[in-house]
């Protein structure tokens, strides 16, 4: 235990170290430390001079003698400003004090006495949470008079109970921990964990955060005092020099003011210099992608390599979508990263492909690419996107727009968070006809309640006044694609559509794109890890490694006929029910490149059986092997297809990568 | 009091019915053993001050005759319990006693100062949200995804100093300024519209910046999540994703601190009435505790208590209507 309190001490050291490192840290901190020196300083050196009474220099205004003037007895205002630091500090870190010392033991009572106690206790905190602080402390001043002693009590009294709501958070959730949890099986009583085990860890955001209320406790004296209902004279903090100096602030307004900006300013310090350390504490990046907003990013234009060619022409004549040399990428903290590396290929009328690729292997980049929605602080750029015919790469148009929100149509993976929660599903899915399709909002709720028939919604017309919560899964999902066939769509860019929803439902909602894809001839994209899935309702398979297609080919062929090592991987990890249930399943060895650095050559070499120096140093290009099968690969071979003799051998490297 | 748990119990089997009937019943379960706890606390006030508070009131030089009858007329001589009952009997009955300095019924007290104080707190919460929303959002959508980064730093920076000084020091300032200086507002007082406007602003602007923040950071949020993507894939013109598809997500959060904002204000009214001597509750509340007035003082804080549950109430209310996923959550 004693080394992870001093380790916790060390990390807490280092912390708070760190934020004084921070421009607003250093500041805060130099600011706090001069407000404290003053606290204790002004009042031995200057207490003379500010109470020294002059008649006949009364209620002036600054002048060199006196910066801020003199009060009503000629008292030098400056100096009163100066030693009334001492109080105002001293009192607000009394009040902060009893405010924590109470918050401890009502925040530390749910976890150390019986239940029903705890629950009253917490019930009571939490409907004293509610209530403003100054109110509490106004109530509290009547029961312990008026006076200093009782705004300390007050303000302590009135700031204890958030310290009690964090303090039983934080107990709360240090309980939850290991170790915790071992002291408690090692059977170290109730009081022993909390004192020897919890308390340690939850010190420092307790500091921080009295660091803050210190702060507010400091404001709230001047309040209290400015009130008349704290310091009483002839004792004087800034509250109450800002409570004398308000009578004459037509005739010398500094002696308000300055008060006033010292309370500013002190309030300031402790604020800030606690919210710098407590920035450090959690230390959330503020944006480390995730929380990245979206932006659209229109594609760029690139010339185009001459060697790739999306695909063969009479294919082309027909096609609903072509890209070629599709790249994106996004700032990364070592150089650029890229998801996708030159993406070439194009899509028929009523055509079915499905991607298929590891996590990380580019599939959803590509179809956010395609559908124009990557998000910022991504690029992408192409030498060559089309969608029914209609150049992608020029700058957005209204009819471009109109066209690409009826022809085209996008279906998330996650059907519970795709869905705007706050708005009923009608509306939704009406917004896309009334915006495109020049509807009313009538004429778009029919078709609206038409398409969701069509996507085998039951009770369509009062599925059309739920919102989003009271829908299932794979009905939601339903609901989803029943919005992309709002408009007329040609094609469907389904990206993992499956995923988040149970093995029937499943089921259905693929044979509902199926159907869809024959009764209006839509062509689909249908992003997946799953082969299977994707060898059930695609006629063609890409697939994907480290942002490129490294197979193009019919979806028949896959089983037998698939060229690339990385595609018969990828099929050998397929369990079916011959496999072995006693074997550990079958993976694809090794770990996916990573896209921040691929490696030179052929990005699967360090993971693949066949790869020889060739592999590593040339990069192998997606080539026509036979008619509708292109591969990137220096050493293509046809597969048995029989899983069990499909054995990769692992290539030192990468079993290194593992074991990291 | 049997009355209130009938009406909680009759609401929760209207629960099993409907999720909303069942949500809006716990809310007002909860309001009323709040307001219970704060009946008491502010009939407890009086017994918990140290020694007589009679006495304390009238002081030291009182005649013993005038402390007794006055006494007899709070009823301090009854046993507590008794006490306790004729208490809550006089606030069913609108009763909150008379004040000791003026003799008149504290509900009338009351009554007259409770809409000047009510005006202040309302248009100051309305200003600080005509203000926060519009800028949060647009502050939300012009650094969104890490741009702008100077636009946010210094937005970021001028709310946190904004939102440090307290309403009444901003109110001192402001009074310097713009009553003194410049003489464009009265220094104080409650009458033309002109006087409305320094202690509207002072109360609003604090709560401004720190709501202003708090919206950006839910617009932040909401711009990335899902559903706006779907949004952007119907190729809706953006003014659609940002007001209709964004801003209500963004605002229900936004709402539950604003709540607690609004409750904040209405304790902030105390110090900023003081300031501008507007004649509320405010001022009532400081110059009865000075004066030791007790039964206005208890008055005023059962008033500014009913005040708070009753704001937390609505926004609950609100929030549920908002986001109708929120009276789910609980049950």
């Amino acid at each position: 235990m004693s080394t992870s309190k001093t380790a916790a001490t060390a990390g807490m050291a280092a912390r708070w170290l760190a934020a004084l490192k921070t421009p607003v840290g250093a500041v805060s901190a130099a600011m706090l430390l001069s407000v404290l020196t003053l606290a204790v300083l002004a009042p031995i050196l200057w207490s003379g001079q500010a109470e020294e009474i002059n008649t006949r220099a009364i209620l002036q205004g600054p002048s060199p003698e006196h910066p801020v003037g003199t009060d009503s007895l000629g008292r030098d205002l400056f100096f009163r400003l100066l030693v009334a630091t001492g109080l105002s500090v001293k009192l607000a870190l009394a009040a902060t004090g009893i405010g924590v010392c109470v918050g401890l033991v009502l925040g530390a009572v749910p976890s150390l006495l019986s239940r029903r106690i705890g629950r009253l206790v917490t019930a009571f905190v939490n409907i004293a949470v509610a209530f403003p602080g100054l109110l509490l402390a106004m109530f509290f001043a009547v029961i312990f008079g008026v006076g200093q002693t009782g705004a300390v009590l007050a303000i302590g009294f009135a700031t204890a109970p958030s310290f009690a709501r964090l303090t039983q958070t934080l107990i709360a959730t240090q309980s939850e921990r290991d170790f915790i949890a071992a002291a408690k099986l090692a059977g170290v009583g109730r009081v022993q964990r909390l004192i020897r085990h919890i308390l340690p860890n939850i010190a420092e955001p307790l500091v921080v955060t009295a660091t803050i209320g210190a702060g507010s406790s400091l404001l709230a004296f001047a309040g209290l005092s400015f009130l008349g209902l704290g310091v009483q004279p002839p004792a004087y903090d800034w509250g109450r020099l800002l409570n004398e100096g308000l009578n004459d602030i037509y005739l010398h307004p500094m002696a308000a003011l300055a008060p006033g900006l010292a309370v500013v300013i002190a309030g300031l310090a402790f604020n800030l210099f606690g919210e710098a350390v407590a920035k450090t504490l959690g230390a959330p990046t503020p944006f480390a992608g995730k929380g990245a907003a979206p932006q659209r990013v229109r594609p760029t234009a690139v010339e185009s390599s001459a060697d790739v060619e999306p695909s063969t022409s009479s294919r082309e004549s027909s096609a609903v979508l072509t890209v070629s040399d599709l790249f994106v990428s996004f700032p990364g903290p070592a150089g650029p990263i890229t998801p996708v590396r030159g993406v070439s290929f194009s899509l028929a009328q009523g055509e079915a492909v499905g991607v298929v690729g590891e996590s990380g292997s580019g599939k959803t980049q590509t179809a956010l690419a395609l559908a124009q929605l990557v998000e910022y602080p991504g690029s992408v750029t192409a030498s060559r996107l089309e969608f029914l015919g209609q150049d992608q790469l020029s700058s957005p148009s209204p009819a471009k727009r109109q066209l690409l929100g009826t022809s085209f149509a996008m279906v998330f993976q996650d059907p519970m968070k795709s869905f705007n929660p706050t708005m009923r599903i009608g509306t939704q899915l009406a917004e896309v006809a009334q915006r495109h399709q020049g509807m009313n909002r009538r004429q778009a709720l029919a078709r609206a309640a038409d398409r969701l028939r069509a996507v085998r919604v039951p009770a369509a017309e009062r599925r059309l006044r739920q919102y989003p919560h009271e829908f299932s899964g794979g009905m939601r999902q339903r609901a989803m694609i029943g919005m992309g066939i709002m408009g007329n769509p040609a094609l469907i860019v389904a990206d993992e559509p499956t995923t988040a929803l149970d093995v029937t439902v499943q089921q259905q909602v693929l044979r509902l794109l199926s159907t869809i894809k024959e009764e209006n001839n839509v062509a689909i994209l249908l992003i997946s890890h799953d082969l299977t899935l994707v060898g059930q309702v695609c006629e063609r398979v890409l697939v994907m490694y480290a942002g490129r297609i490294v197979e193009d080919l019919p979806a028949t062929d896959l089983a037998e006929r698939s060229l690339h090592p990385y595609t018969q991987a990828l099929l050998a990890a397929v369990p079916d029910m011959e496999t072995d249930r006693n074997q550990p399943l079958a993976v694809v060895p090794g770990r996916p490149a990573d896209p921040s650095n691929v490696p030179a050559g052929c990005a699967f070499a360090s993971r693949c059986p066949k790869a020889d120096d060739h592999c590593t140093r040339e990069d192998p290009q997606l080539v026509q092997q036979e008619d509708g099968h292109r591969v990137a690969c220096w050493h293509p071979s046809r597969g048995t297809g029989q899983r069990v003799s499909v054995e990769l051998k692992l290539p030192a490297a990468a079993l290194q990568g593992e074991a990291s | 009091m049997s009355i209130a748990t009938r009406f909680v119990a009759d609401a929760v089997t209207d629960a099993s019915e409907s999720p909303w009937a069942g949500f809006v019943a716990r809310r007002i379960g909860r309001l009323v053993v709040s307001l219970w706890v704060l009946v008491t606390a502010s009939f407890l006030m009086i017994h918990l001050i140290p020694g007589d508070p009679v006495r304390a009131a009238l002081g030291n030089s009182a005649p013993g005759a005038l402390i007794e009858a006055r006494r007899e007329a709070l009823g301090l001589n009854d046993p507590l319990w008794l006490q306790y009952l004729h208490y809550l009997q006089g606030l069913v009955g609108g009763n909150l006693g008379t004040s000791m300095t003026s003799d008149l019924p504290v509900a009338q007290v009351i009554g007259d100062r409770l809409p000047a104080t009510f005006e202040l707190a309302g248009l100051a919460f309305l200003l600080a949200v005509l203000i926060s929303v519009p800028v949060g959002a647009l502050m939300g959508v012009l650094t969104r995804g890490g741009r702008r980064r100077r636009t946010e730093l210094a937005f970021t920076s001028t709310s946190i100093v904004v939102a440090a000084i307290p309403e009444f020091l901003l109110a001192v300032g402001l009074v310097y300024f713009f009553a003194v200086q410049l003489g464009w507002f009265p220094v104080a007082g409650r009458s033309d519209a002109g006087s409305y406007v320094l202690p509207v602003v002072s109360m609003a602007l604090g709560s401004a910046a720190i709501l202003s923040r708090i919206v950006r950071v839910e617009m932040l949020s909401v711009l990335g999540a899902d559903y706006v993507r779907t949004a952007r894939a119907k190729r809706l013109p953006n003014w659609m994703i940002y007001f209709r598809h964004a801003l209500p997500n963004a605002l229900t959060a936004t709402l539950t601190i604003g709540g607690l904002m609004l409750s904040a204000m209405v304790a902030g009214t105390v110090l900023v009435e003081n300031v501008f001597a507007w004649p509320g509750l405010g001022s009532t509340i400081v110059s009865s505790i000075l004066a030791k007035d007790y039964p206005v003082v208890q008055g005023v804080v059962l008033v500014y208590g009913l005040g708070v549950l009753l704001v937390n109430l609505l926004v609950d209310i609100a929030l549920g209507m908002l986001d109708p996923r929120s009276t789910i959550k609980e049950s």
